[in-house]
């Protein structure tokens, strides 16, 4: 029966370059894919395209092309990444520019867009979920709203002899499920193979955090050579029959634990995986060690798909400061205190208007708040002051009033830091599917 | 004896809402920790940081139990003031819970 292997490259924006250099070089892939964007990102890069055209897509396109273009054309190897971001048509060119000055001969490259549905959201009455408001009641704050696409433009571009694949917002497992869609030629409500294929994605979208990666608790669960984490590889059959692998000789391990882990990772009722493509049922999944660093997986159904599409909202949320400063040694908690209870004053003496405000003492109450048990005095604390202000320049003036502890604050306070910026923040909501058209241009190099 | 002794732990989050999965290392602890690690006893643990309903998932195949917990991440990770604005660190909060030793 026939076989392919997929190969996932990066597993965020900023992830590591080179794992993927070597799954193209020594791991005999047939697919290479790439998940580069965070829910926020796009917001992001709407904002660079509005300023510039030519730019909105990932801000390492670019690097991450040049490592691994040249290996993938001289091995067969087909890439498709969300790198595209808020502007596909210009990834996809930049990597045409790219493909042209390295010789690189001829490749298709497919640019799929059709996400944005800002404009159309901007005049509906389609409710945010998380607030229950009509959309169109945010209207003046919107940034951006990108529906999340599924499998089937991607394995519309590889029927039509696309080598690179360049999205926008797709749903991350879809990536990987496109391959598989358009080597065996699955029905697209097979859904029992579609949801097999989404947990594939599902296990290899987040790159290194099903190979070791994220997962070491030395003394309980080791993981040797994390310094070269092998990226994963998905070995899948015709039939669905799947196992997890990675490039022989690099670091990380995978095993049935480190599965499990990821399996589980930002879903929320195993039963119902909700994702363009399908309903996956991941709630009799079973991993299988069948050798070293090869799980098998077994299990995994699906169901229909739902009638809508989820959309990423993306609005302007005020401007958010901070301000950081450190006290060490004997007494360093009692001056951190005194220094939170000066801020607090200070920020009340000169009238800084927030709407919330938070102060921390890293080391001490930063992370897990009052969950755990009191700890010995910690050597050294750090202060933080975070709020939320209606204008930058409000924002700037938390950072200041930590800062000023410097002469006028406790006993030797040190290393002040203070940053003040623009919030873009993530709201979601359901869009009817027959809304979204995808499109899909294709570039010749 | 902690849940850390017998179990493992990652968190994910979408928007305000956390998931954290506990993940026995040895399937013969997963019926006392199903008895013991409730969605109420989680709800009580992240008192202060977890202000709406948790909800618990069973994955027997697995050893594993997935916790829902809503309205955890200070309004979202796109907007919270939190240092750890993701709310990755939870997962080992939760292994700090302390559960009763095997009889």
């Amino acid at each position: 029966m026939r076989t392919i292997r997929i190969g996932s490259g990066a597993g965020y924006s900023g992830d590591r370059i080179e794992p993927a250099v070597e799954l193209a070089e020594k791991g005999n892939i047939n697919y290479l894919v790439f998940e580069c964007l965070a829910e926020r990102t796009i917001a992001i890069a709407q904002n660079a395209k509005l300023n510039d055209p030519t730019k909105g897509y990932d801000a390492l396109l670019a690097e991450r092309f040049e490592a691994v273009l040249p290996i993938c054309k001289k091995n067969g190897i087909k890439i498709i990444t969300n790198m595209g971001a808020a502007n596909p048509q210009a990834g996809a060119a930049k990597v045409r520019e790219i493909a042209t000055r390295l010789g690189l001969g001829k490749l298709k490259i497919a640019a799929i867009s059709g996400d944005d549905v800002v404009d159309a959201l901007k005049v509906s009455d389609t409710k945010i979920l998380e607030t229950g408001a009509p959309a169109s009641s945010m209207a003046d704050v919107l940034v951006s709203a990108n529906a999340y696409v599924g499998a089937a433009p991607m394995v519309e571009a590889l029927a039509n002899g696309a080598d690179i694949i360049i999205t926008g917002r797709v749903a991350d497992p879809s990536m990987f499920l496109a391959p598989q869609i358009h080597e065996f030629g699955w029905s697209q409500d097979d859904w029992d193979k579609i949801g097999k294929g989404t947990a594939v994605g599902h296990l290899l979208e987040c790159g290194g955090q099903v190979t070791g990666g994220y997962y070491a608790e030395p003394g309980k669960k080791d993981v040797a050579d994390l310094a070269r984490l092998g990226f994963p590889i998905a070995e899948v059959s015709e039939d669905g029959a799947i196992v997890i692998t990675k490039v022989e000789g690099s670091g990380g391990k995978v095993t049935e634990h480190t599965c499990k882990e990821q399996i589980l990772y930002e879903v929320h009722d195993p039963k119902t995986y909700l994702t363009p493509d399908v309903t996956a049922d991941f709630s009799q999944i079973t991993f299988t060690e069948i050798a070293p660093n090869r799980i098998r997986v077994t299990g995994v159904t699906g169901r229909p798909r739902t009638d809508t599409l989820k959309v990423s909202v993306g609005y302007k949320d005020g401007y958010m400061g901070e301000g950081q400063m450190s006290y060490a040694g004997p007494g360093a908690l009692a001056r951190g205190q005194l220094a939170l209870e000066i801020v607090k004053e200070r920020l009340k003496i000169t009238g800084v208007k927030a709407s919330e405000l938070r102060f921390d003492l890293i080391g001490v109450n930063s992370i897990h708040s009052e969950v755990l048990a009191p700890a010995p005095e910690p050597t050294e604390v750090r202060v933080r002051v975070t709020g939320r202000c209606d204008s930058l320049k409000e924002a700037v003036r938390i950072g200041n009033e930590v800062e000023t502890l410097y002469t006028n604050g406790p006993a030797s306070g040190g290393g002040a830091t203070k940053s003040a910026k623009q919030v873009v923040a993530m709201l979601s909501a359901l869009f009817p599917r027959d809304k979204v058209i995808p499109v899909i241009e294709y570039l010749e190099a | 004896m902690k849940l850390f002794d017998i179990a493992h732990s990652r968190t994910g989050d979408k928007g305000n809402i956390s998931n954290i999965s506990v993940i026995v290392y040895d399937q013969k602890d997963y019926e006392r920790v199903r008895e013991y690690v409730t969605p109420e006893r989680v709800k009580a643990h992240f008192k202060g940081i977890v202000n709406g309903e948790v909800v618990r998932y069973e994955i027997p195949t697995l050893g594993a139990l997935n916790f829902v917990m809503q309205d955890a991440l200070g309004g979202g990770v796109t907007r919270s003031l939190a240092l750890d604005a993701h709310g990755k660190c939870l997962a080992s909060a939760l292994l700090a819970m302390d559960v009763p030793a095997k009889n």
